[in-house]
């Protein structure tokens, strides 16, 4: 293989991790907030929960596909989107940690969502302009519903931040529990350096001034301080990037799994 | 007009007619998701689509039932495809599906699409059943992706609005 064949298949297998990436965040996002459904403390808010998760399973759908149609032009085997979200075991995951974390009570799923919407929004935005037109694609529609979503999290942060003593201190609890998580949105590793360079990612860390601008304007919405608690990382500095999650994330992925294992090639 | 033109005019016409699953009030060209018919050299038809919202739940619905339609008209050959960019916009609903919609009792989209991270403030949106602007939404997400869930505060009403997207 000359140079530039090198450079483009390490290319590609990074573009496949990176698209891997941002199906496995939005598959997780989406399961933990479809374990809500019929369980929401409003009827109004079960049905923009489940919304919410449809969007994110329909970007999940999109970007595994297009990994597993990516990697098939690589090793000439195909992954559908169900062999990628139902056949892999948690350490083949590499979803950020901030996505797995249990709603515990309603707050801490808005602060998750606060966060992670936040994110993902500044992150479709970008991608808008990947030199992928797939990912572009994707992208364009996905920015128009997260614009939905984080608007969403950002007005019941002023509600509970806002509310009653209970309320503030069960939102502070949240942003304290998952805050710890967010570094690991915005770090860069080998994956993102080559797709950045490709033009087909983003440098995570170009997200955080317009993901911070964002949520101190929530917080500050919402009377509420930044966040202080500080960084969790996994054994040897690792984390969801890396396969490495929490210990919430196996029993996400017992639920999520226990059927298409037990029954292969199930359908309704 | 060719044979060939006029065939791709027959299979547009009749994808164009298919009814959405969740609004049967509007078809496909009313919503704009109907982005194109081709036919290639072997006699294959492909009509192409675009989704409203990501996770549209209908869609595997519409696509059966585009198939089945030019089926029923002894077009067999026939591949639907999904097309994800330029993305779908509410701005693309028809003045005809707008008042097919209201016409039905769900306000149809105000203004154009807003641009994506733009502070979401609604416009008044008109009562579908008395015609009233003093509406308040209740629910940002309603009863299917595309809508949110409001009320009239002068004839006391529920509705559906499509919302701007």
């Amino acid at each position: 293989m000359n140079e530039r064949g090198a450079n483009a298949a390490a290319t590609d297998t990074a573009t496949i991790a990176y698209v891997l990436r941002l199906g496995d965040d939005a598959l997780i996002a989406s399961h933990r907030l479809g374990e809500l459904v019929s369980r929401a403390p409003q009827l109004e808010e079960d049905v923009a929960l489940a919304n919410i998760a449809l969007d994110l399973l329909g970007q999940a759908r999109s970007l595994l596909t297009c990994a597993g149609r990516m990697e098939e032009q690589l090793t000439g085997v195909l992954r559908t989107e169900d062999d990628l979200a139902y056949l892999r075991d948690e350490q083949q995951f590499t979803n950020c940690r901030l996505v797995e974390l249990p709603n515990t009570d309603f707050a801490h799923t808005i602060a998750r969502q606060l966060l992670f919407s936040g994110y993902a929004f500044e992150l479709y935005a970008a991608l808008r302009d990947s030199a992928d037109d797939t990912l572009a694609g994707i992208a364009g529609k996905a920015v128009k519903e997260l614009s939905y979503h984080r608007d969403h999290a950002a007005r019941w942060t002023v509600r509970l931040g806002d509310g009653t003593r209970e309320s503030r201190e069960r939102m502070k609890a949240g942003l304290d529990a998952a805050w710890p998580y967010t570094d690991e949105l915005f770090a860069a590793d080998q994956v993102t350096r080559s797709v950045s360079e490709a033009g087909t990612g983003v440098d995570p860390a170009r997200l955080r001034p317009a993901w911070e601008e964002f949520l101190a304007q929530a917080l500050s919405d919402a009377g509420l301080d930044w966040p202080e608690t500080a960084p969790i990382t996994g054994p040897g500095g690792m984390g969801g990037r890396d396969g490495v999650h929490t210990e919430a994330f196996g029993y996400l992925l017992a639920e999520m799994q226990h059927l298409h294992r037990s029954h292969p090639g199930a359908a309704w | 007009m060719t044979a060939e033109e006029a065939l791709l005019e027959e299979v547009r016409g009749l994808a164009a007619a298919v009814p959405d699953p969740e609004m049967p009030m509007v078809n496909l060209e009313d919503l704009g998701i109907l982005r194109g018919v081709a036919r290639d050299a072997e006699g294959t038809v492909t009509v192409t689509i675009t989704p409203t919202y990501s996770g549209c739940p209908a869609m595997d619905a519409i696509r059966a039932n585009i198939r089945e339609r030019l089926a029923e008209h002894g077009h067999t050959r026939v591949r639907v495809r999904t097309e994800l960019a330029p993305a779908w916009s509410t701005d693309r609903i028809t003045a005809e599906g707008r008042r097919k919609l209201a016409e039905h009792g769900i306000a149809p989209p105000t203004g154009a699409a807003p641009a994506p991270g733009a502070a979401l403030v609604p416009l008044s949106v008109r009562c579908p059943r008395c015609g009233a602007f003093t509406t308040r939404e209740l629910s940002r997400f309603g009863s299917t992706a595309c809508r949110a869930l409001y009320v009239c505060e002068s004839c006391r009403e529920p509705f559906d609005h499509v919302k701007p997207l």
